[in-house]
């Protein structure tokens, strides 16, 4: 009886101290509930409203009446028109859409005959993407006005569908450059959210504070040999990447060394704002766990961001991965350069000095 | 520059509904050893963290080297070192590396860091493990390491708050003799002890408890400011006649030291012998009027307001 006695001891004083530890209690309450809302919504193995260009060569009635059949579908959004296959090229290395519709000058006489009507140009680098897209391959058309659904439907194929950066839709291609995305998250923002509480617990700070040191140089000095270290890793898995995996790298190291970078510096800082927030090296962990999930879910690491509802999206855009992943496969399978992809490293250099500041503004040297 | 070191008027501090610190005044002159004397949660290093400007005054003016703290401590931080209760350096840094990382964040040159660094091991006969790591020194070399780190960019004024909680006698004594080595260096040295043997060392005294201000002075004066208050007794069943003494209302404190029993009157009272010979407190006892010792004005002090009896066996408590 006696045994049952000092387990109550024991659970009865957990109990207390978790009561006590406000942000363990929240993660108790809050992870269940906000992840299960998030993903039970945002998760969908089901891709819808690709953004998509149509490049209408031929200018006839029938080019409109397929572009109309194959928005229906859903799989697709219509976001643009292009005038020539080059200019939707151009596009689909910026990333502006996934795929685009290359209908030819003989449409008229192409369906005539009753062959293939056109050719998808793909974005393969994101293997769920261009799976979507081959479903469209061989979809039945209606091009009369008097003819039943579906109709239409040449022997070979209704689109030729080329998959552009990733032809052999190989998995690994895709997962390398997210992978780099997934352990930069992970990584980084423990490395600095660990920093400075471990000062605080170990009564560094309170030495630290006393000295002429200002808060921006603190915040400096501790994130700069981090980006070392994650420049390091990423050029670890690009390695492996490339000797294991043989996956193709097309952009320039100049590229890479930039968005890395800037993402680095991202997660680095967010990873600081968590420190000046946690009072315990454990309560940091936690808040980094808190962010590093959604960045693999949302990021569109596992589930093209395309495909998310808009308010899905929204949050995806928030986080830092989201920009890194649209960066990094731009740079490293479609060889897109930094100008290209402009508005993402804005976004994370912005990202980067926001939270920068907001942890040196929170850390002041006092214990008030 | 004034001969005052630090300058405060009612200094107070609230954390929620407690006071840590009430309306304290100090005046302390530059080149002496001041000491803040009170049992834990007085408010010794709440006082000292606001005199550094690391904690936000609720209340009161203070002025540390001619400076206006919190206002003026950036600037302030230049010209004080501080050591923490709690050993505060990097377990993971050897002594030099501490030494040269404190060096630089002080804004020191390589050259006159190392210079110095070198000049401080050799001083606080740290040279011998001038390559251990901090996490592994004793309390007393800590301790040490701690002291030196605080001067290394010779800061005129030092703030020690309760520098050897961990530190066995031996080494308790050496240190002090380091704190009066600086002090004759021009330095000036606050200090924090709950030790009353430390706390004599001191050129000043102040007493602080439960946030208050109690006593300041020299310790000698303060001493001398309690002549024939103190009795000591001597004889069989102290702890019986400890316990009837302690009935006599104009009695502050009974306290037994091995064979005799120390009883503090409270101010006022003439004839203290006569008191207790009246008392019939049991046979046989020898009784006499002796000097008073800093514990004799600690007691005295912090038991102003106070329930005789419950502050006495706490004081007993404490000095058994």
């Amino acid at each position: 009886m006696s045994s049952l006695g000092r387990i109550g001891a024991i659970v009865d004083k957990e109990v207390r101290q978790l009561s006590r530890d406000r942000i363990t209690f929240g993660m108790v309450v809050m992870v269940p509930l906000l992840y299960l809302l998030l993903f039970g919504y945002a998760i969908n193995p089901m891709v819808r409203g690709l953004p998509v260009g149509i490049v209408d060569l031929s200018g006839s009635a029938a080019a409109r009446v397929i572009a109309e059949q194959v928005r229906v579908t859903q799989v697709v959004d219509v976001v643009g028109t292009y005038a020539t296959p080059t200019e939707a090229e151009a596009a689909l290395m910026t990333g502006e859409i996934r795929a685009a519709l290359v209908l030819p000058h003989n449409l008229t006489q192409r369906v005539a005959a009753g062959e293939t009507v056109g050719q998808w140009l793909v974005d393969g680098s994101d293997t769920m993407v261009g799976n979507a897209l081959l479903t469209l391959r061989s979809m039945p058309l209606r091009l009369d006005a008097g003819a039943p659904p579906g109709a239409y439907q040449p022997a070979e194929a209704t689109f030729e569908v080329a998959l552009f950066f990733n032809p052999e839709r190989r998995s690994e291609v895709n997962i390398v450059p997210g992978l780099i995305v997934i352990i930069l998250t992970m990584t980084m923002t423990l490395f600095t959210s660990i920093a400075l509480v471990r000062e605080r617990e170990r009564g560094n700070l309170e030495m630290l504070i006393t000295t002429p040191i200002r808060p921006l140089e603190l915040m400096v000095g501790k994130l700069s040999p981090y980006i070392v270290v994650g420049l390091v890793q990423m050029g670890i898995i690009l390695g492996l990447g490339w000797l294991i995996f043989d996956v193709p790298f097309q952009g320039t190291a100049f590229s890479l060394l930039v968005i890395t970078t800037c993402f680095i510096g991202a997660s680095l800082t967010l990873g600081l704002l968590i420190s000046t927030a946690a009072e315990t090296q454990m309560q940091a962990m936690q808040m980094t766990m808190f962010v590093l999930i959604p960045s693999i879910l949302l990021s569109g690491f596992m589930f093209p961001y395309d495909a998310m509802p808009k308010a899905a999206q929204y949050i995806s855009e928030a986080i830092p991965a989201t920009h890194f992943m649209r960066l990094i496969r731009g740079v490293y399978l479609r060889g897109s350069s930094t100008a290209q992809l402009l508005p993402d490293i804005i976004w994370l250099l912005g990202f980067t000095l926001i939270m920068l500041g907001i942890a040196t503004k929170r850390f002041n040297k006092t214990l008030d | 520059m004034t001969d005052t070191a630090v300058y405060a008027r009612g200094l107070t501090r609230r954390f929620g509904d407690v006071t840590a610190v009430d309306a304290v005044n100090l005046d302390i002159p530059r080149g002496q050893i001041y000491g803040f004397l009170g049992p834990n949660g007085s408010g010794k290093t709440t006082t000292i963290r606001m005199l550094c400007g690391l904690l936000t005054p609720s209340a009161g003016d203070v002025s540390v080297l001619g400076l206006t703290v919190p206002g003026e401590a950036e600037t302030l931080r230049h010209r004080i070192g501080y050591m923490t209760q709690k050993f505060s350096l990097y377990d993971d840094l050897t002594v030099t590396e501490n030494m040269h990382f404190m060096g630089r964040v002080y804004g020191m040159t390589r050259g006159a860091t190392r210079a110095r660094t070198r000049a401080l091991l050799a001083d606080y006969d740290l040279a011998d493990m001038h390559d251990r790591r901090a996490g592994d020194m004793s309390g007393g070399q800590r301790q040490r390491l701690a002291l030196a780190v605080a001067t290394l960019h010779d800061p005129d004024l030092l703030f020690l708050d309760e520098p050897t909680s961990a530190v066995d006698p031996e080494n308790r004594r050496d240190f002090w003799e380091k704190l009066f080595d600086l002090v004759e260096q021009g330095k000036t040295i606050l200090v924090s002890t709950h030790y009353m043997d430390e706390a004599e060392r001191c050129h000043q005294l102040a007493i602080l408890d439960e946030g208050v201000l109690r006593r300041q002075g020299q310790p000698a004066q303060l001493m001398a400011a309690l002549d024939g208050r103190v009795v000591e007794i001597r004889g069989r069943d102290l702890r019986e006649v400890r316990t009837r003494a302690l009935g006599m209302p104009e009695l502050l404190s009974a306290a037994q030291q091995g064979l005799q029993l120390r009883v503090l009157f409270a101010p006022g009272v003439t004839d203290p012998v006569g008191r207790l010979r009246a008392a019939d407190l049991g046979r046989d006892l020898e009784m006499q009027v002796t000097a008073a010792s800093l514990e004799d004005v600690f007691v005295a002090a912090t038991l102003a307001g106070e329930s005789a009896g419950e502050r006495t066996a706490e004081h007993a408590g404490a000095s058994a």
